[in-house]
């Protein structure tokens, strides 16, 4: 079954990287929406329904932890699969991640195969 | 800063660097053709990552990372450089944590021209660790500083004005 998904980053090149990855990891993609920023990833969530979430933490406007507290604390994305993709690697903010509900972390740089290796515990 | 640059290269590059001796260098002004990128570090001590390098080699590690080529420097490849910079520095930033105390990291500033300068606030001492890319030069450059100091200078160059 296609999986819709929601890519939040402020960076171009990582979103266009993140699906290239997610067809490596062998996700077999419906529609993929793009935020650059967690304000824009919740007005883009207001629109459309996804499978799962990837996203950054340190982004402009709202970060990515505060996004994820925001989808958390709402009933319709509470359950949605979520895994932080970032360069922010200390163990504090790993467990910030996890606590406030994300399901998976992963630490840029990547590989695809690391992606795999956590959709697959996740999804 | 080898590790974190080398962890970015192999893992999301795939482009093979060597490195070249590493040296420090305070320097208050340089001059210089291609792309920068920077990326602010602050908490208990305070600065900034830097990777500097000429538009082609940026071209060519864009496209490598995007699985594309570029014949010029476009928002495409200034935006690669800054998340490969992003990267880099974030990676340096986890490694040093421990000892330093936790850090943040500001969103990247990327630069492309001819013949501009750049000037870093204060005598800052630079940790430079350059590389070969194919034929081309980088190089990696770290500046930190306890806060303490970074807010006695700005307090000493504010009172000068005044």
């Amino acid at each position: 079954m296609a999986l819709d998904v929601l890519i939040v980053d402020d960076s171009a090149a990582i979103r266009k990287i993140l699906q290239r990855v997610l067809v490596q990891a062998d996700v077999t993609l419906g529609s993929v929406y793009e935020a650059s920023d967690g304000q824009e990833a919740l007005d883009r969530l207001k629109q459309a329904r996804v499978g799962l979430i990837l996203s950054d933490i340190n982004m402009p406007n709202m970060d990515g932890l505060e996004f994820l507290g925001r989808i958390r604390a709402d009933a319709a994305w509470k359950d949605v699969p979520v895994l932080m993709i970032t360069t922010e690697g200390s163990q504090n903010k790993v467990m910030q991640a996890l606590q406030l509900g994300a399901n998976g972390y992963v630490k840029k740089p990547f590989t695809a195969d690391q992606i795999k290796e956590k959709l697959a515990g996740i999804l | 800063m080898r590790a974190a640059t080398e962890d970015v290269f192999q893992t999301m590059l795939m482009v093979p660097i060597e490195r070249e001796p590493s040296f420090q260098e305070q320097a208050a002004s340089q001059s210089f053709d291609g792309v920068i990128a920077f990326v602010g570090l602050a908490g208990p001590w305070a600065g900034s990552g830097r990777i500097a390098c000429s538009p082609a080699l940026a071209c060519r590690i864009s496209g490598s990372l995007l699985s594309c080529e570029f014949a010029a420097v476009t928002e495409e490849v200034l935006d690669a450089i800054g998340e490969i910079t992003n990267m880099i520095v974030g990676g340096i930033k986890t490694a040093l944590e421990d000892e330093l105390g936790p850090m943040g990291l500001s969103i990247p500033t990327v630069i492309f021209g001819r013949n501009y300068q750049t000037r870093a606030s204060g005598a800052t001492n630079w940790i430079v660790a350059p590389y070969r890319c194919e034929s081309e030069s980088f190089d990696v450059r770290l500046c930190l500083v306890p806060h303490l100091q970074v807010a006695a200078h700005r307090l000493e160059t504010a009172g000068s004005s005044v």
